[in-house]
This record gives structure tokens, sequence and C-alpha cells, in this order.
């Protein structure tokens, strides 16, 4: 069975970064938005990630860093072997992949 | 109490859609001195509005009226329509669309006229759009302009409003939580504006945004409000199946038929809409819930596409008409793979829209005082079916009208913050850790398999068993504590606490209305019947749901 494995850099502010592995049946086309949220349902509920819109690419919400680029996580498709997800490196950090992306005046 | 945020306004908008934005740039117009506009997601990127593809229905030609496209409403609402909320849907639809084109939300025109498109159910081309398949974004983007330059709105995303406050009767304002920080929050308001948007995220298959978990259906039923029409969910018929896309919206193959006509087909390649009373040749005129029938009827007798479907060709199109309707989209179904003039695609219904919702006068005003609602929360509009095209008009009218009679609604008692205390117990509350993201799968699960677009006595009853039981699972407490960053399973308890209740609405409505109506089929009770030419209004909480049978209002 071909295998695809995430590797997501975790963490909150002010705690040192993990790196966490799930590896997951690899399935032809999928999205690392689908097996993120894949992942939150079957293994772990607190794994940290931010959309709005189902896959559309309309939101804008899931940009991250995959594979040491920054892209939407709903256009990235997961490949067989290793993904590396990472947070956007020039945002303020708000959990796991999370990122602070809202306009300053929209800020809570 | 610690970490808690406190906000006074005038006026509450609770969502950023269409319908949310407008209402607070038309509150702000009419005087209010200070509005909030609240968003789950981020400002203009959440809710349906941003996922629209392509058709806006309004009467803006000058050979056509609203009073045609009223007409149209009425017939796809199967009789159940209020014909008032119709008619306004109708009419301002005309203003705002008109409005939304001089801020330039780009139309697609010929010269001085704009391009509309025939959707099916309509009398002659009535609906805009932006292209290539903008019209969500481009709506969204236009609203968000607008929006800035009022320095008496202030906007916030990143909230989730969990309870609304009542006392004496009235609503005095709003209680949540904000998901970056954690913190819970608590807003004064002299008026509060519900502007939510559907319900879809309660189905496996949906086409909406990731947060449409029903939450101001819920919030107006826990403050005193009550909903109608809950029975009806629309399926959009032919969202995509397979193969797998990514980055592409499911409702994309709408506008292809609206532009290309395309090729409905079943397994086994034959056309089949006609042996359900509807006509397809090559043309996109059958009905949502007619479609959504055959569709399901030809997979159930073993008749569906491999994932079981139908097909959609457009391999009789040549590849320059496509090219010239859709440019850059025929580039993103290429890096998917999908070359049309080559390959069929699978479709399948998606639960798309909620045709039932919060009941409201023509001012949108709810039972309670204080309390407003706009958009697509508000039932009673669209009947039993809601009309290609309707949302979107529906969403900035009612929130121009909600926004407007907000502004100049008469204050309630002094906000207390004892009226609070009960909901801010439950943002503040630490509870053992559960796989919440399961249960709402879970949820999902049971209701497309049992209260979907067919339904019948013995699957509504599995569906209210398994509420039941997830209502059980997910327990009283939120997992975790306040005051986590982005804690995903805690907000996820709090969405289930919604979905639930809403599930439950929809499912006791959808039980009790033994005949077959628009969205709504009884293979039980496959009729219509001329008795049932009535409204189910909904009252209550967890703690036990009542029905009332209303009768439909008449046209003025």
């Amino acid at each position: 069975m071909p295998e695809a494995t995430l590797v997501i850099r975790r963490g909150s502010p002010g705690e040192t970064p993990r790196d966490e592995a799930f590896t997951v049946e690899f399935q032809p086309g999928a999205s690392v938005l689908d097996v993120l949220r894949m992942l939150r349902v079957e293994r772990d509920p607190t794994l940290t990630f931010r959309y709005a819109c189902l896959n559309a690419n309309a939101c804008k919400e899931c940009m991250m860093v995959v594979n040491g680029k920054v892209t939407y996580a709903c256009t990235a498709r997961v490949m067989e072997g290793t993904t590396t997800l990472e947070p956007l490196p020039n945002k303020e950090l708000v959990r796991d992949l999370v990122t602070q992306i809202a306009p300053p005046d929209e800020r809570f | 109490m610690p970490g808690l945020k406190h906000f006074t306004t005038e006026v509450l908008v609770i969502g950023a859609g269409g319908a949310g934005m407008y209402a607070a740039i038309e509150a702000s117009r009419q005087g209010a001195s200070d509005i909030l506009l609240l968003e789950r997601s981020l400002i203009g990127r959440g809710g349906a509005t941003v996922m629209a593809q392509m058709t806006v229905a309004a009467a803006l030609d000058e050979e056509d009226d609203w009073r045609h496209h009223l007409a149209d409403t009425l017939a796809a609402g199967r009789g159940l329509c209020d014909p008032a909320l119709a008619t306004l849907l109708c009419e301002v639809g005309v203003d705002v669309i008109r409005e939304m084109e001089g801020w330039k939300v780009g139309w697609a025109r010929d010269g001085n006229r704009l391009r509309a498109v025939q959707a099916p159910g309509h009398d002659r081309a009535r609906c805009v759009y932006v292209d290539f398949l903008s019209t969500g974004p481009a709506v969204s983007r236009t609203l968000r302009a607008q929006l800035q330059k009022h320095d008496r709105i202030r906007r916030t995303g990143d909230v989730v409003v969990t309870d609304l406050v009542t006392q004496d009767g009235h609503v005095t304002g709003a209680v949540g939580f904000d998901i970056a920080h954690g913190t819970p929050v608590v807003i004064e308001a002299k008026a509060t504006i519900l502007a939510t948007g559907g319900l879809t995220r309660l189905y496996r298959r949906n086409s909406a945004s990731a947060h449409m978990s029903g939450d101001g259906f819920a919030l107006a039923l826990r403050a005193g409000a009550k909903l109608l029409g809950m029975e009806f969910v629309q399926f959009f018929p032919i969202g995509h199946l397979a193969p797998r896309m990514v980055g592409m919206d499911p409702i994309m193959w709408d506008p292809f038929r609206y532009k290309l006509g395309g090729r409905l087909l079943n397994g086994e390649r034959e056309e089949f809409i006609d042996r359900y009373g509807g006509t397809d040749e090559g043309k996109y005129t059958t009905t949502r819930d007619l479609a959504t029938y055959a569709i399901t009827q030809e997979v159930a007798a073993g008749r569906g596409s491999p994932h079981g479907g139908a097909w959609l060709s457009f391999r009789h199109v040549p590849a320059e008409e496509l090219r010239a309707a859709f440019g850059p989209v025929i580039d993103k179904l290429a890096a998917n793979g999908i070359d049309l003039t080559q390959n069929d695609i699978e479709v399948a219904p998606i639960a798309h829209y909620h045709m039932g919702g919060v009941q409201v006068d023509t001012a949108m005003r709810t039972n309670i005082p204080g309390l407003f609602a706009a958009g697509e929360v508000v039932g009673g509009a669209n009947g039993a079916n809601r009309l290609s095209g309707n949302a979107i008009t529906e969403a900035l009218a009612f929130g121009k009208v909600a926004g407007h009679e907000a502004a100049h609604a008469a204050p309630g008692p002094a906000f207390s913050m004892e009226a609070a205390k009960a909901a801010l117990a439950l943002v503040s509350a630490t509870g053992p850790m559960r796989n919440t993201a399961a249960l709402v799968a879970k949820l999902q699960a049971a209701m497309a398999d049992h209260a979907g677009p067919f339904r019948d006595a013995a699957g509504l009853a599995r569906a209210a068993a398994a509420i039941a039981e997830i209502r059980a699972e997910t327990g009283d407490l939120p997992p975790g504590a306040p005051g986590m960053p982005f804690d995903l399973a805690r907000l996820d308890w709090f969405d289930l606490r919604q979905m639930l209740l809403v599930a439950d609405s929809i499912v006791t409505a959808a039980s009790a209305r033994t005949e077959s109506r628009g969205a709504h089929q009884r293979t039980d009770y496959p009729e219509t019947s001329e008795d049932w030419r009535l409204n189910l209004l909904l009252s209550g909480d967890e703690n036990g749901l009542s029905l009332t049978r209303i009768s439909v209002p008449e046209a003025a």
C-alpha cells in the first residue's frame, strides 16, 4: 500500500516548535487540506490549521509552507513519500499551522 | 471574570458574508452610531457568499420586471413561499444589484448591457455574474471595500458567538469567544442581526464553507425566536463527484451548464431526466429538486456512474468554445488532469442551501424585540425549493432591510451581566478532552444517510437516534479550558452544540411532514398533498422542540 507522510511543525508561541509525523494511505489527488481534515477526525483533533471554504481556493485562508514553498493547502497535492508543512514564516504564530493573517484593523 | 472582553455597540451584526456586510453598511448609512461586525472566519472570507460561482438573479433588463421574477420564485417554492418576503427579495433585489454595479463589482457586460444567463426555473435570461466563476469573490471584495469607508463600523474576525443574551423577552446582546486567543467575549447591543448563513456543514458532502454549522438557527431558537421550513434543505444536483479536483468549487459545473449546455447521462450513458418529467437534450432547464430526485433514483436503480452519481459530458463542445466561455478555468481543469473534450466527469447531489430558517416579518424582525435576521438564515422567501440565482440577491436585499430596521430599533432594557451569566459560564468552563472532530463527522454521516434529500420514517428515526447518541457523547462541558489559542477541538464542541439542535430541528420537521414537496422527498409519502400546503413552525431547544402548523401567508 503506497503511503504518504506529513511532517507537521507544531506548537504555540513561546514553545519550542516540534515536528510531528503522520503516515497515511496515499490517496491519488488528495490535497494537503483533505489530509489535514482527515487527520483531525481520525488521529488528532487538536491539530490546528485555518480554512473556511472547502478546497475551492476562494477564502484564501489556508496559506502555509508546503515542502518549503508558500502555497495554499487546498491546491497543493499530497504526494507519495514525505510532505513537510510549516506555518507562514513572516507572520505572527497563533498555533501549529495557524498564523495571524487578518488585517490589523480586523483583529480582536 | 479574568480575561473577559466586553464590547458595547448599537448594532451587532453576526456574520460577515453578503447579508452581514450589507446590513452593516446600511445601518451606518441610517445613522447608527456604532456597528460591530463579527465573523467566525475572517471578514468577507467565510460563509457562502465568497463561494458563489456565478448567478445572481434580478430583473435588471428594461424588458423584465421584478413581478416576473417573483412569479418564477413563487412557482419554484412549490406553494410555500411567503409572498411578502419573496416580493422583497425580487423588488429590493433590483436596487441592491444595481448598487453593487455602482460599487464596481464588475458584472459581465456586452457594451452598456449587463450580460445575463437563463438559469433553470426562470422565464428569461435574468442572472448576472462576474467572470470567470468569480461572482462570490467579487461580491465579497466589493462589500469589503465599502465597509472600509464607514468609520462607525468596527470589523472583527475570528470571533464565534455561542449564545444570545435575553432580558424580559428582548435580545440585549451576545456571548462568545475570540478564536485566536480563546478569550470569552460579551457584547451588549441595542439591536442584533443574525447573518450567519445556512447549515450545509451538517452534511458529509457540502458546497459551502466549513463554518456553516447552522449557528444562527440555534441562537435564534434558544433566544425564543421561531424557525419555519426546517425540513427543506436544498441539494444541488450536479456537485462535482469525480475525478478528484483541488482548488475548485464543487458547484462549478452549474456555470458550465449555463453557458455550454452539456449533457447529463446515467451510468449507461443515456439521457434520463425525461423519465422523471424534466427535459435535458443538452439544455439546462430542470429545477434542482427534480434533477436531484432523478439522479438519486437512477443510482438507486443501479444505473449510476462508477462513483455513484451521473455523468456530465461536454465532449460535443469544441475546444475553442470551451476556452471562450471559461478561459483560465480550462487551464485549472487541465492541471487537475481533466480535458473536457476527452473526459466526462461525474456529478452527484451535494448539500447546498437551506430554504428554512428564522421566522421574520418584512422588516426582518423576529418575534423577539432586538433580534433581526438576514440572508440564508431567514426562512420563508424560497418556500420548499429555491430558484437558482436567488441566494446572493436574498443576502444583499435582506441585509439592506435588516440594517435599516436595526439602526432605527427601539432600545430594550439596560444590559445586565446577570442575564449573560449562564452563557459566560459555558464559554469559561473546563471539560474533559473528546474527539469532537470525529463527532462532527459522525453527525454529518447520519444526516447524509438518513436526512438527505430522500427521507422515510425509519431513516428519520435512525437520524434522531444518532443525534441523541452523539449528544450524549458530546456531553455538557466543552473540552479543554478557555484561553487557548485556536483551540479547534473546543470550537468544534461549541459548533456541535449548535449543529445537534439544528439537526434535531430538521429531523423533527421532516418526520412530521408526511408528504413530498420540493426539497423534502419522503419515499414513504411520495405524493404532494394540498392539505400540506402549510408551514411547520418550530420553537424550543434541546430540552424539547415543539411544532405548530401555520398557514402560508396569501399574496397581498
